[in-house]
């Protein structure tokens, strides 16, 4: 260990070099061209870590572990399980299809755009490697501060006022949990290090299962903890933030928040809430279900009245995510699986969602869905192309967001059939939603707004077939992304049995 | 296995390449070649399972494994074909019909633009492929996949012309409502694996795994199948969608909305055959509310004056006796019914298509009339697919209608005089239909009645073939008490277990001589009464209820879909903004207001600062003293 | 002498000292009480030094005795280069507002 690059480094590294080359950049282009080309770079080696996910043969490849603060007994360990290949595959993933589509967008200041976006990145990956507690919330607050300087640089109108909301609100969360992680701390083991020096307590994923903790300080901590992930998946009534941010940030930062930072609240549910408080988590988990099963009906009602198509989309990724979360508290093998296939595909999806939304704006000008009519006939590949994206939206079959929900709703049902049932309704409205939405936007005659609209350009369409093509895969075979985390589905449950 | 059960998964992959071939290449090829392509991929599938049909017929049934589509260590969903007699069937009528409508199609479309065509023909491959895979599934997954495929086809077509909102509406109405009982089948399917952990065909229906099942489990479970069937079957109370998805072309709805999807339902109780013949309470449930089902929408049928309406509601009513027939058990029957009705329903539409091409796009049977004269084939097929819907002796309809009433007759007589009654109603509205559109003089403007002609070959082949088949479609269920021998029942014994119902030959003679002369005397009524048809004045009363279509979808707009409005309405407007926005924006003002508070403590008087540091010491003193 | 003798003074000095600086508002009078307070801490710290003086820690070690009593040089000290820089800003208070009065110093307020 150490004497080269791991797949970890490279994938905090990358990002890190590349944010610091946009930094400095001069030209717009410039700044494009790097951030584009390390995040396909970073898409390479994300990819490449899923042909060494053998552990007992490369496991020198998949894990780092430096000393760090060795007095707090603190380390910089980060490494890759199935769980972690999973969601830092969707964000090297994400990024190369958000600067595609978004690369006709003119961003002022873009050296400091695409620095920033690409500390972001930097960020997750660390949030989705870390297994030490103070290496994830440093990579946790990471992720959040330059989504903050982006959506209130670059954002809409009344984006002062929404990012403020969505700092406050995350920030919150954030410490919260790290009053958790401070008490759970302090009732950790001591750490023996290498060269002998002795830490009273330790930072260590493993130590922190392994705290001594009575019933009821799981309890409490686990409410800390658990608000911090509920804010920032959202889960009703948390939830406030998100619609405003994601209308009110730039598209390319809504498609970052949406697709890939929302995971980190799921994340967090699975690494580190139920493992650590394995006690409790059973308990609790009534309470969580019944809130996220709230989350899905209420955030599918709400988005039936919305006009605004930002705050439509933002809507129906809550309701989405309650049924995740739902799925993760059921502790079935089923749903849980069925969220380690969600996760990617929402992500997926959700990108693809808001890269029509974002053309739609930008050719039309218009936010809001009763101005808009007809875009099938002056635009009919976007239609055809949202349409599936739409439909893979709300769970069709041979889309892949049906066989994460058909897993899902099998292991909520085993853990109660009415709850399965009413959050099913949620799958009805999602529909009425949807195509109430198609309908008004694309079909119809077209109006004033539509008329001059042309089709999509090469590079939206590009990553719009991307995004379609994964869609089908998925969909069709989605058996590749079960096997690659399949041991951190098991390893969850040993946890909680 | 043989050579021709391991093509089998070619059957579903044609309709697939001709979507693509359709989809991709739209804005490359003619017209011509579309339409090509597009029935020639149907017409090989139907050869295909023509073959296929024929292995099976012999005994050769398969399961063909092709790849695990969801593999955990607790539950494995195959990616499964099965090919056995139930699905061979359903293979035929869906290629074979599919491939008539095909070709119909190429001339009734012929209008569009060649993108529009193509896409048409894309869609309309599309759907072959889901409904393939719907009945080829070897598993209730992958029926679902194929279940909520068609569903997606029936939406895309029911919109085809995207442009009018009606149409769109219409397109959502349906889905909308076949997603309501998709979430039931769903349900069935999750109640299925949290029980006996598989949904293969064959490992629910073994003894085993049926023996794991309590009452309360076989009842839920197939009800709440018999609830995706109402959804896609437009059953009461998820009927209302398929009149209104008549604004789609003509032949989609003879394809989609009378001979193959709205059969799903049917086809997959009768594939469960199984599950539903243990749980009685399901099986009473089914044919209330089938019978109700076919009488309500008899009777709504007979005040309609859209040709396409009136036929969507004998489509309803039709399936409706399909559902009697599986809630009595009588399952080959049911199955029976679903091969005729497949090809005379399908047969009156595209004669209704026809008619409405003559009629350059007008669908009002009051403004036709007097068509038998300027087109005689479509007016002659059109009346051989009456008479056999009508059940008129030794035309196929006769021998499937007959089957279950005979059916119901063997549960109660009260079933038997209502299932009666609407088939009187059916021969009614049948005839009603064909002596206004086609005898008496012609109402319509002098415009249409020089445009009147009989259609382009493409469609009239169609035609004849179909009224060949509404013809002799019957003769492979002769029932026993006619001399014959139930084919139809001795090739499905394998797959599907009718109950037994024992009726003497002398009951079923009686049965048979009463439905016949009474649908012979419905249609002399009809024909005295329409004969020669004038544009009557607006509707009263009954007539009027009838008419709007016992104000159903009025029913549900006030019963179900304003309430949730509100709701949704409610929760966006005062649960979001005002009590959870207002409560988390209050405690922003809150912290704001208390700083604006405190804010007067900083006077700037050095003095009052000193002051307040003495107090807060001699506070810290006391604190430490005292406390 | 009795140790609470030397704390009774001790107290009243500083009393005094902050009642002066609570009630007059001359900057001098204010800085003079100041001073009081100091010097009565002083006289505390010597008053106690002496007194720990005799216990046998203390005569344990050498520097422990006079441990307070040096403390007290320090703030002799320190207090001195205070008082000339307090003095200074009172003069520059004076020359520019003509007052000494603290009261009239109420301009970061607004």
């Amino acid at each position: 260990m150490g004497n080269y690059f791991t797949f970890p480094d490279l994938l905090i590294w990358l990002p890190l070099l590349a944010a610091v080359f946009c930094f400095i950049a001069k030209t717009e282009k410039n700044a494009k061209t790097t951030a584009m080309l390390f995040s396909l770079v970073i898409l390479a080696v994300s990819v490449s870590t899923l042909f060494f996910a053998n552990d007992t043969k490369y496991i020198n490849y998949n894990y780092v572990n430096y000393v760090w603060l060795k007095y707090l007994g603190a380390n910089y360990f980060i490494g890759l399980d199935g769980l972690g290949r999973l969601l830092t595959l969707l964000s090297a993933l994400g990024f190369p299809l958000i600067f595609l589509a978004t690369s006709k967008s003119n961003f002022k200041n873009p050296a400091k755009f695409y620095g920033l976006m690409m500390l972001t990145q930097a960020g997750l990956m660390g949030v989705f490697m870390a297994f030490d507690a103070l290496t994830f919330y440093f990579f946790w607050e990471l992720a959040l501060i330059p989504v903050y300087f982006l959506s209130s640089q670059w954002g809409g109108e009344k984006r002062i006022q929404a990012t403020f909301k969505f700092f406050v609100y995350t920030f919150a969360g954030s410490l919260l949990m790290l009053i958790g992680i401070i008490y759970v701390y302090l009732h950790t083991d001591a750490r023996v290090f290498g060269d002998g020096t002795i830490s009273a307590h330790s930072f260590s994923l493993s130590s922190f299962y392994s705290a001594s903790l009575s019933p009821d300080e799981q309890n409490g901590l686990f409410v800390l903890f658990f608000l911090a992930f509920a804010i920032k998946m959202p889960i009703f009534p948390f939830h406030t933030w998100q619609p405003e941010a994601y209308d009110q940030s730039p598209t390319a930062v809504t498609m970052v928040l949406s697709g890939i930072m929302v995971k980190m609240g799921l994340f967090g549910v699975i690494r580190w809430l139920i493992p650590i408080f394995p006690a409790v988590s059973p308990e609790l988990k009534n309470g969580v279900i019944f809130l996220s099963v709230i989350s899905i009906v209420y955030a599918s009602c709400v988005a039936m009245m919305q006009d605004n198509i930002k705050r439509l989309v933002a809507y129906s990724s809550i309701a989405h995510i309650g049924l995740m979360c739902a799925a993760i508290f059921a502790m079935d093998q089923i749903s849980i699986q069925g969220v380690m296939l969600q996760m990617f595909n929402h992500g997926i999806n959700i990108i693809g969602m808001w890269i029509v939304v974002d053309i739609i704006e930008r050719k039309t000008g218009a936010k809001k869905i009763s101005q808009l009519s007809g875009l099938a006939a002056s635009a009919p590949v976007l239609t055809i192309l949202f349409l599936i994206i739409a439909f893979a939206n709300i769970a069709l079959p041979l889309t892949n967001a049906f066989t994460g929900e058909f897993l899902m709703f099998s292991g909520l049902y085993n853990y109660n059939k009415w709850m399965a049932a009413i959050a099913g309704i949620g799958i009805i409205i999602s529909a009425v939603y949807t195509l109430n939405m198609v309908q008004k936007v694309f079909y119809g005659s077209v109006n004033a707004v539509t008329k001059e609209v042309n089709d999509v350009s090469l590079n939206e369409k590009m990553a719009l077939i991307i995004i379609v093509c994964l869609i089908f895969f998925i969909g069709i075979y989605p058996q590749p992304l079960i096997d690659l985390t399949k041991d951190a589905v098991n390893n969850l449950l040993l946890r909680i049995k | 296995m043989n050579n021709i059960l391991k093509l089998v998964w070619l059957i579903p992959v044609l309709p697939l390449v001709g979507f693509l071939i359709n989809g991709l290449g739209r804005k490359l090829l003619s017209k011509s070649a579309s339409g090509f392509v597009g029935s020639a991929v149907i017409l090989l599938s139907f050869v295909l399972s023509l073959l296929v049909f024929l292995q099976v017929k012999n005994g050769n049934t398969a399961t063909i494994h092709l790849f695990n589509f969801i593999h955990l260590d607790s539950l494995n969903i195959a990616f499964d074909f099965k090919i056995d007699q139930l699905s061979t069937l359903f293979l035929l009528i869906i290629t074979g019909v599919g491939f008539l409508i095909h070709v119909y199609s190429t001339a009734y479309m012929h209008d569009e633009d060649g993108k529009d065509f193509a896409k048409y023909f894309a869609y309309l491959n599309l759907f072959v492929f889901s409904m393939l895979l719907l009945v080829m599934g070897g598993n209730y997954v992958i029926m679902f996949i194929g279940w909520e495929g068609v569903g997606l086809c029936s939406y895309l077509l029911i919109g085809y012309w995207f442009r009018n909102t009606d149409y769109t509406d219409a397109a959502k109405k349906a889905f909308v409502m076949n997603r309501i009982g998709d979430l039931g089948f769903l349900l069935a399917l999750f109640w299925l694996i949290s029980k006996i952990g598989t949904v293969q065909y064959d490992e629910v229906f073994t003894i085993a795994n049926l023996a794991k099942l309590s009452p309360t489990d076989l009842t839920g479970i197939t009800l709440l199948m018999f609830v995706g069937a109402t959804g896609k079957s437009a059953q009461i109370p998820l009927f209302t969608w398929l009149p209104d998805a008549m604004a789609g072309p003509t032949p989609v709805s003879a394809l989609i909305h009378a001979a193959t999807m709205v059969t799903a339902g049917i086809y997959m109780i009768a594939r469960s055959n199984a599950l539903f013949s243990l749980a009685p309470q399901t099986q009473t449930i089914i044919t209330i509310v089938g019978l109700a089902t076919a009488l309500l929408a008899a009777s709504i049928a007979i005040k309609q004056n859209d040709i396409k309406k009136v036929l969507a509601y004998s489509t309803v009513s039709q399936l409706g006796f399909m559902f009697l027939a599986l809630g009595t058990g009588n399952y080959v029957a049911a199955v029976f019914h679903v091969l005729t009705h497949a090809f005379f329903k399908a047969l009156m539409f595209l004669g209704s298509g026809s008619v409405i091409h003559a009629m350059g796009g007008e669908q009002d049977i009051r403004k036709m009339g007097g068509l038998h004269k300027h087109m005689k084939i479509t007016s002659i097929t059109f009346l051989i697919g009456c008479l056999a819907i009508a059940g008129i002796p030794g035309l196929s309809g006769f021998f499937s209608k007959d089957e279950i009433l005979a059916g119901a007759f063997g549960h109660s007589v009260l079933l038997y005089s209502i299932a009666l009654f609407t088939a009187l109603l059916t021969a009614f509205y049948m005839f009603r239909l064909y002596f206004i559109t086609f005898r008496g003089e012609f109402r319509g403007t002098l415009d249409q009645k020089h445009h009147l002609h009989e259609s382009p070959k493409a469609m009239t082949f169609p035609l004849i073939i179909l009224a060949i088949l509404s013809v002799i479609g019957g003769y492979i269920g002769v029932p026993e008490a006619l001399g014959g021998y139930h084919e139809l029942a001795a090739y499905l014994s394998p797959v599907v277990k009718s109950a037994e119902h024992h009726l003497t030959h002398g009951t079923e003679y009686m049965l048979m001589g009463l439905s016949t002369i009474l649908v012979l005397a419905t249609i002399l009524f009809a024909w005295i009464k329409f004969k020669n048809y004038k544009i009557e004045g607006e509707e009263k009363g009954l007539g009027k209820f009838l008419q709007n279509k016992w104000y159903v979808d009025e029913l549900y707009q006030t019963l179900v879909v304003n309430p949730f409005k509100s709701v949704s309405a409610f929760f966006n407007h005062t649960i979001e903004s005002k009590v959870i926005d207002g409560s988390v924006n209050g405690i922003g003002k809150l912290v704001n207001y208390s700083s604006r508070q405190l804010r007067w403590l900083q006077s700037g008087q050095v003095g009052a600062y000193v002051l307040l540091m003495v107090i807060g010491m001699l506070l810290l003193f006391f604190i430490q003293l005292f406390l | 002498m009795d140790i609470k003798a030397y704390i009774a003074l001790s107290l009243t000095l500083f009393t005094i000292g902050i009642i002066g600086v609570l009630v007059r508002r001359n900057a001098i009078i204010i800085f003079m009480c100041v001073e009081l307070m100091l010097n009565a801490v002083n006289l505390l710290l010597v008053g106690f030094s002496k007194m720990h003086a005799l216990s046998p820690i203390a005569k344990a070690s050498l520097t422990y005795a006079s441990d307070a009593q040096i403390f007290v040089f320090f703030i002799m000290v320190v207090a001195a280069a205070e008082v000339s820089v307090g003095l200074a800003i009172i003069v520059m208070m004076y020359r520019n507002v003509h007052t000494v009065d603290v009261n009239f110093l109420n301009r970061l307020k607004n």
